[in-house]
């Protein structure tokens, strides 16, 4: 035995790297043909559930700019922009922004008020992988209304080795 | 050291809708990334951002790893009066900034 396999006795081999990968791939593949709906992880289900407390989400209302392909995901820029007259009677309360892939399903949730005049926030995030957005908007009317943007991520972020 | 850049017109008319940028300097460690010899770097992230206009709050955001580092906001509010705008980031480990501008509305 080497002094380095000693050192980490775990290490897998190349054959069952291989077949790990193999697997993966098959994975990935047979998720994409599982139907139209896309395979959104269970935990930002939870986390959206958790916002909209059971209410209905319609797709509308919400635009959710993010460049489609970055470079870095260390820092995407992002802006989300609801419709909304912002008056006292019809306004938007709060905007909640969340992801498929990162460790956690949250970003941010942002309160505004019909001081804000336009209902407009932006940001930058990181993203660990390619991955779906999600943009969530709760209205003063107590209902949500949403926007989803596909982000491709060369160089992940969040949960690289520290140099 | 942390420090903060803030972006308001110091002039607006009644009315107007005008933008407000903030950017605080901040590592935002995820709480997610490990070093070479395989711990995990503990979190530290700023976890909430309020900005007051003259003392009412006017925009308030829940921060979570998933911001870039240095966090960047801007939002929008309506100018009604002269006064201040008092910005304040709380955060993991006791970090507690606050950032202030001045508007003059005609």
């Amino acid at each position: 035995m080497t002094k380095q396999s000693m050192a980490e006795p775990d290490r897998t081999t190349r054959r069952q790297f291989l077949a790990t990968a193999g697997g993966a791939a098959l994975g990935a593949v047979s998720l994409v043909h599982v139907g139209p709906a896309r395979a959104t992880p269970d935990t930002m289900k939870a986390a959206i559930r958790d916002i909209v407390n059971g209410a209905a989400v319609r797709p509308g209302k919400v635009k959710l700019d993010v460049p489609p392909l970055v470079e870095n995901g260390n820092t995407v820029p992002l802006t989300v922009t609801v419709t909304s007259p912002m008056s006292d009677a019809d306004h938007v309360v709060s905007i909640h922004i969340f992801n498929e892939k990162n460790p956690q399903p949250n970003v941010g949730n942002f309160y505004i008020s019909p001081r804000a005049g336009r209902a407009q926030i932006s940001t930058r995030i990181r993203l660990a992988d390619t991955q779906t957005l999600t943009a969530i908007a709760k209205l003063s009317d107590g209902s949500f209304w949403s926007a989803t943007a596909d982000v491709v991520v060369t160089l992940a972020a969040c949960t690289e080795e520290a140099t | 050291m942390a420090s903060a850049l803030i972006n308001v017109p110091s002039t607006a008319r009644r009315g107007d809708i005008i933008e407000i940028k903030t950017l605080m300097s901040h590592i935002m460690e995820t709480g997610f990334r490990h070093t070479v010899t395989g711990e995990v770097i503990p979190r530290n992230i700023i976890t909430n951002f309020i900005c007051r206009y003259n003392g009412d709050e006017v925009f308030r955001a829940d921060l979570f790893p998933a911001f870039s580092a240095n966090p960047f906001i801007s939002f929008f509010t309506i100018a009604t009066e002269s006064g201040k705008f008092e910005f304040q980031w709380i955060g993991d480990n006791g970090f507690q900034e606050t950032a202030s501008a001045s508007i003059t509305v005609t």
